[in-house]
């Protein structure tokens, strides 16, 4: 292993017990984070050894200048976060800068539902059911996980409660500033959404500024039964700002969960997203549009783990890659002996703008089940000639005709968004991305 | 208004084209007729500039000016208009969308304004009622799931907004039953004018009898071989091919 990689790993190692000392050393918890130490002190960071990491190298992102522990909160004001909240719509926004909760730009409510911060929720007591019941209980036993286990005291803390549709959707807005430093974040959150409920999230991570910052960010998420989650991740950050994202959301009988990864930005991104189907009639749907230039990279690491029958799966992923960028999609279906009538397709399509751009799409379907409906398809190409040549014949000049096409190819995937406004902003950040300006009103 | 001056294309190396000559004068339509594999289609694409397709010798001529070099969207800033046989879809695109970016680069390219919200409205639901086309299409994505009709009737649905000089249509007619086929004909000649151009491309006199020509020539081989009246496209409708073949040989 590299020395930056060691060196990190000790330097955060020897800073758990300062970190400790800090914390309630009475508390449960305690024992939570003592044991995930220890696995990533045994396990130490991944590298391209590992299957499930060999075409992503944390190295380059890695660095023992990291701050663990920014211990000021530094003041901003909303006009500095304006842009990137979505701030036309109502919502709750639970805001965070430098891993810190900011209370004078964040909305909360305990009114109807619970959208909060983790550290209550991880400390009153009146939580304690909640936390024995949920906290920790999907994450997996891998290093990233337990790193993040193990030094994690904040983040958003999310509850509906049963048969209560949230009334407006909750913004979970993470800003870095770094001061003067490099940061290394761990945010933390939870959602439960009980039977019958539901609720959308929009989630983002953004640096304000030019300093180095890493944010490895674990989600795990609960849906009970008939309820429904709408998530949207969106992912346009900075050129030093790089982001581990672990989403891992276990479902319930007859619950819907939509999970939009939105990746246009940022140095190194990974997603984590695991489904794990506990339940019949459930759906998960997992979409995602990545379009990236430079030396951007991008790495979608899905899993649907199919237990029980009549089931379904969809996966729609989506990339366009410029430059030297670099896309991954590893996705992974595993269907149970027992899970019958499964129906899972997923998809993978991306375009290469450029000879020295890369992907490698990796999709992997382990049925066990002999009444399924599973489909698969992969494709990496450039655009179509055909196409192109239809829309030039209408007076559409080449350059504005590959871009209308690669609008569109990105644009399907956000027919189902169910927030008009965020529609609008993604298809406008699309357009943007690609530099189309479009003929007509978005 | 086009002039074709012994004009020989290849694709991938195999000559299609070998020494096409074609004059269309405003307010005339012309029909293109000849067997499978003959280059009816392969004209079309040329005069519409497809890139596929390697012109070795001769001019393309249109409006006084020599347009073999120019790129497809030029071609289309000029007013050249090619209804294809085969649609693309562009899943994410609708109808709308597609024909207002289509209008305004045009109009762009003519150093024009972009056409008002309101005036593209209009003109569109005028000439969406001239083809009886219903308000759900024009938001639907460009082609996709389309039925061979719908299709067909989208490119002269184009065709009436973009209001070209010189329409290409390359068999409007395939896929079209008789009375889709009566729609698309009736918009076609409601179109016409005295200063605009139509070149129809056919397999079938079918349609003829709907967009009367008023020169039909007979493309085999890659080369026009004979030129008449709309009479001739009936003779070939009763009698095929053969005989032009067997003249050919002889003369």
């Amino acid at each position: 292993m590299a020395q930056t990689d060691q060196d990190l790993k000790e330097k955060l190692i020897s800073s758990f017990f300062a970190f400790e000392e800090q914390m309630d050393l009475e508390n449960d918890h305690h024992q939570m984070r003592d044991d995930a130490i220890k696995i990533f002190e045994e396990k130490g960071f991944p590298t391209k050894k590992l299957e499930e990491w060999k075409y992503t190298s944390l190295r380059p992102v890695l660095n023992s200048d990291f701050n663990l522990f920014p211990k000021e909160e530094k003041s901003l004001e909303y006009n500095d976060i304006k842009k990137y909240c979505i701030h036309d719509i109502d919502s709750y926004q639970i805001v965070f800068i430098d891993g810190v909760y900011s209370s004078h730009l964040s909305t909360t409510t305990h009114d109807k539902f619970d959208a909060c911060l983790m550290s209550s929720f991880l400390n009153r007591p009146k939580y304690k059911p909640l936390v024995d019941k949920y906290f920790n209980q999907i994450t997996p036993k891998e290093s990233m996980d337990a790193l993040n286990t193990a030094f994690s005291k904040e983040g958003a803390y999310i509850r509906v409660p049963k048969e209560v549709a949230a009334e407006k959707p909750v913004q979970i807005l993470n800003f870095s500033t770094g001061s003067d430093e490099k940061l290394m974040l761990q945010p933390r959150n939870l959602i439960i959404v009980e039977e019958g409920a539901e609720v959308e999230v929009i989630e983002r991570h953004q640096s304000l500024t030019e300093n180095e910052v890493l944010t490895n960010s674990v989600t795990e998420i609960f849906l009970e039964k008939n309820a429904k989650l709408d998530h949207y991740k969106i992912q346009n950050d900075k050129q030093k700002a790089s982001l581990i994202d672990s989403t891992y959301v276990k479902q319930a009988e007859s619950s819907d969960c939509e999970i939009y990864t939105f990746s246009f930005g940022g140095k190194l991104t990974r997603n984590n997203l695991h489904y794990f189907q506990d339940g019949e009639y459930i759906n998960s749907s997992m979409k995602g549009v990545t379009i990236i230039e430079d030396k951007q990279h991008v790495d979608h690491n899905t899993l649907v783990h199919h237990t029980q029958p009549n089931c379904e799966s969809h996966q729609d992923y989506k990339g366009i890659f410029a430059d030297r960028s670099t896309g991954v999609f590893n996705g992974r279906v595993l269907v149970d002996k027992i899970a019958q009538k499964t129906n899972a397709f997923q998809s993978n399509n991306n375009i290469l703008i450029d000879d020295k751009a890369t992907i490698n799409s990796k999709p992997q379907l382990e049925i066990f089940a002999d009444d399924v409906a599973c489909s698969h398809g992969c494709t990496i190409g450039e655009l179509d000639e055909e196409a192109l040549f239809y829309m030039r014949s209408r007076g559409i000049p080449e350059k504005e005709a590959r871009a209308l096409l690669m609008y569109a190819f990105a644009n399907n995937v956000l027919n189902s968004v169910n927030i008009p406004e965020l529609k609008r902003r993604i298809t406008k950040q699309i357009a943007n991305k690609i530099g189309v300006s479009l003929g007509f009103e978005l | 208004m086009l002039q074709i001056k012994n004009l020989h294309a290849t694709v991938e190396g195999e000559e299609i084209l070998k020494g096409i000559n074609l004059s269309i004068k405003p307010g005339e339509v012309h029909a293109i007729m000849g067997p499978n594999g003959s280059g009816k289609s392969t004209l079309a694409s040329v005069i519409a500039g497809n890139e596929d397709y390697e012109v070795q010798e001769g001019d393309i001529i249109f409006d006084k000016a020599n347009i073999s070099e120019l790129s497809p969207d030029e071609r289309a800033h000029k007013g050249i208009f090619l209804s294809f046989q085969y649609p693309v879809s562009i899943p994410g695109v609708s109808v709308t969308n597609f024909i207002k970016t289509s209008i305004n680069q045009i109009r762009k390219s003519r150093g024009l304004e972009e056409m008002s919200a309101s005036d593209m409205l209009k003109t569109m639901r005028e000439k969406s009622k001239l083809l009886g086309i219903d308000r759900k299409f024009l938001s639907r994505s460009l082609n996709e799931n389309f039925s061979g009709g719908e299709k067909k009737r989208n490119e002269i649905f184009q065709m009436a907004m973009l209001e070209p000089k010189l329409a290409i249509l390359d068999e409007t007619d395939s896929g079209l039953d008789i009375d889709a086929l009566k729609t698309v004909a009736n918009g076609v000649n409601k179109l016409r004018t005295e200063d605009n151009a139509t070149l129809v491309i056919t397999h079938y006199q079918r349609l003829l009898d709907y967009i009367v020509p008023d020169v039909v020539h007979v493309l085999l081989d890659g080369k026009i071989v004979k030129s008449g009246d709309k009479d001739l496209a009936l003779k070939l409708e009763r009698e095929g091919y053969d005989w032009l073949k067997t003249e050919t040989v002889n003369a």
